[in-house]
């Protein structure tokens, strides 16, 4: 398990390095034109240019320039042109606010997911599973931000049931910080419950028709004892290692749809934000750290499998061997 | 040549086709008249009603947005820039009405031919603008589904087939591009190559002499093509590492055909299906991040409109014209779940057991 474990963190630092190669290249070698004038958002003065070129060595060859990009980012020395605020600074404070989003979605989505997906493959074939099946494809196929936004206007603004945007925090008083979540929770959730309860309702069926399930109805066991410790138990690990991954990806900037939406200010509305200035800095350093984000819990979730299966470790330690 | 192919088309039945649960085949009594795999499947989408009546559906909506342009000219009068003179009135009701009143809201549906949906916060017409761009979305979404699916096809078969360090070096650039979330990625893009576009003769060595602009349609359609490759590119190497393995290969290699050869009339004919069904799905999944970037005003750039461009003018006013940023959505929920329940429908009747999973 050590070996897997080491292996495993050894490829998680590569990929990483890779990632962070991609980010620098997307941003100040790719695209046409000079990095400083793209750096420096719009109007920027002849000096600043300068200035701009000089500190992040855009004079200097291309590794150079990466070193200098690398450095900024984990010194916390890259401000942003247009605000003169420190990038990293305002990504530290958007946090707290984009976990309190993705924990909360990420556990709703979760359990309406999972009881939808079970119901739907109880009830396959009926009116009942047809009718949620067709809701659940009408989930994914709407964006995020339109139902956000009706849902803010209509909801919050009309009606006026939940608070029409803002945020409260935690510390200050739980009750309203979820009172203020809810839509927005509600808004992110309903795209991964569509996906989710297809996923568990085609992976229940699959399950049904296990020989170990024929054996525990064989044995006498009642339905429902069928059904929670057989056939769910085992069509939850494909989606509970969905949901890890799929949590890390709200968190490293999926969310950023739903945060611009609901006004929420976290770390994706941070990048939304500086989208409409071009203001470069921010853009770059969400983009480094939230991939980094996800690549660390994709080693997370690898080794958690790991220890939970030992077949996986073997594997792959004997395909290395 | 002929019984070779055949062979392959056969065996590709068998493999990747004709995985239909016994009992629904049963009671078809399908395959027992000798139908080629691609005839059955072309049965079960039909007995589909659902799927063909959204992928209809979905043709329609295409044909509407086609015709922007005569519906611009002959019943609108208006082009999708065309904005009013402040006092310029139109037939409301019976009445005359401005198209932007004094207090700066715009005239809302007249369900008549001009202003249909009624104006924008500029005077401009929505019905027009929702045509155009639905035109600008739907060829967005087409082009990149199209450029994923070459794109991925061609690093899916190249890694699958050499396997060795081609394949070291396509699957470690797929792992990271799929690190990033795929939203993200696409902002990063687009906001990068907003201000300068893109020269293509840097990454040909001078020979493509293109100089893609920062507010061309082929920005976003790049950009697009691109974020979604991982997800076609993966599961298409693990098929080519099996197919390559079978007889036909093998006695393909024995007869001395080359490589690339080999790839092109022996692999690709027994992965078309999975390219078949990630189109749609494809399609889908790229109308909604072109919105979703738009939105946030890394896609389509103004005045151009697009879905997305115009859910987000809407979102700004939401409070005092809510039907700027509903239709424009309706639209777009329309055709997106139209692709994927006609997607759903595909996959199907062609590979019932395909797991097909595309990020948001």
């Amino acid at each position: 398990m050590a070996r897997f474990v080491a292996r495993r963190l050894v490829s998680m630092v590569f990929v990483m390095f890779a990632v962070s190669v991609l980010t620098f290249l997307i941003f100040n070698v790719i695209p046409n034109g000079d990095p400083a004038v793209r750096m420096a958002g719009k109007q920027p003065t002849e000096e600043q240019i300068e200035e701009i070129r000089e500190e992040w060595g855009f004079d200097e060859p291309v590794y150079e320039q990466y070193v200098v990009t690398m450095r900024k980012l984990f010194t916390g020395d890259m401000i942003s042109y247009f605000t003169q605020l420190d990038v990293v600074d305002e990504i530290i404070k958007g946090i707290p606010r984009t976990l309190s989003l993705a924990i909360g979605a990420a556990i709703i989505w979760m359990f309406f997911g999972v009881g939808l997906g079970l119901f739907t493959a109880m009830r396959a074939g009926k009116v009942s599973d047809t009718l949620l099946t067709v809701l659940a494809l009408i989930g994914i196929s709407m964006p995020v931000f339109w139902v956000g936004a009706l849902m803010n206007h209509y909801l919050g603004f009309e009606l006026g049931i939940f608070p029409n945007g803002g945020y409260v925090e935690f510390s200050e008083s739980p009750v309203d910080w979820a009172y203020h979540l809810i839509l927005p929770w509600t808004a992110l959730s309903i795209l991964f419950i569509g996906v989710y309860s297809r996923v568990l309702r085609s992976n229940v069926l699959d399950t049904l028709n296990e020989d170990y399930v024929r054996t525990a109805r064989a044995k006498g066991l009642s339905e429902r004892r069928v059904l929670l410790h057989h056939v769910l138990r085992n069509s939850l690990i494909p989606v509970v290692t969905l949901w890890g991954l799929d949590f890390a990806v709200v968190i490293g900037g999926g969310a950023i749809l739903t945060e611009t939406v609901f006004g929420l200010q976290g770390v994706g509305q941070y990048a939304a934000d500086a989208i409409g200035q071009l203001d470069v800095p921010p853009i770059l350093a969400v983009t480094m750290f939230g991939a980094f984000f996800v690549v660390f819990v994709n080693a997370l979730v690898d080794i958690a499998y790991a220890a939970l299966d030992p077949r996986i470790r073997l594997e792959s330690d004997s395909a290395s061997a | 040549m002929a019984t070779r192919d055949q062979v392959a088309t056969a065996e590709a039945g068998t493999d990747l086709s004709l995985e239909v649960p016994p009992e629904l085949s049963g009671k078809q009594g399908e395959g027992s008249d000798g139908a080629s795999p691609w005839r059955l499947a072309g049965r079960r989408l039909k007995r589909n009603k659902t799927a063909l009546a959204f992928g209809a559906l979905f043709l329609v909506l295409v044909g509407v947005c086609l015709a922007a342009p005569l519906y611009a000219e002959h019943v609108a009068n208006r082009t999708p820039e065309d904005q009013p003179a402040s006092d310029e009135t139109v037939p409301d009701n019976g009445e005359e009405v401005l198209v932007v009143g004094l207090d700066g809201i715009p005239i809302g549906p007249t369900w008549e031919k001009e202003y249909f949906l009624g104006a924008d916060s500029s005077g401009r017409d929505v019905a027009v603008r929702l045509l155009y761009g639905g035109r600008n979305s739907l060829l967005i979404g087409t082009f990149a589904a199209l450029g994923t699916i070459l794109l991925g096809m061609a690093l899916g078969i190249l890694s699958g087939y050499f396997r060795g360090w081609t394949d070291g070096v396509i699957s470690r650039i797929m792992d990271v591009i799929w690190s990033f979330p795929v939203i993200l990625l696409g902002i990063a893009l687009g906001t990068a190559l907003a201000l300068g576009g893109l020269d293509l003769r840097d990454f040909s060595f001078g020979l493509i002499p293109i100089t893609i602009a920062g507010d061309s349609l082929a920005i976003p359609i790049l950009i697009i093509a691109v974020v979604y490759i991982p997800y076609l590119a993966r599961p298409i190497r693990g098929q080519v590492l099996a197919l390559r393995e079978k007889e036909f290969v093998e006695a393909a290699r024995a007869q001395g055909m080359g490589s690339f050869r080999i790839m092109f009339s022996e692999i690709l004919p027994n992965i078309v299906t999975t390219l078949i069904v990630f189109f749609p799905l494809l399609i889908a999944n790229a109308i909604l991040l072109e919105a979703a970037l738009s939105f946030l005003g890394a896609g389509v750039r103004a005045p151009n409109p697009s879905w997305g461009t115009m859910i987000n003018d809407g979102v700004d006013r939401i409070v005092t014209a809510p039907t700027l940023a509903i239709v424009p959505g309706a639209m777009l929920v329309l055709t997106v779940l139209a692709l994927n329940v006609f997607g759903d429908g595909v996959r199907d009747a062609l590979d019932p057991r395909a797991k097909v999973r595309i990020d948001h």
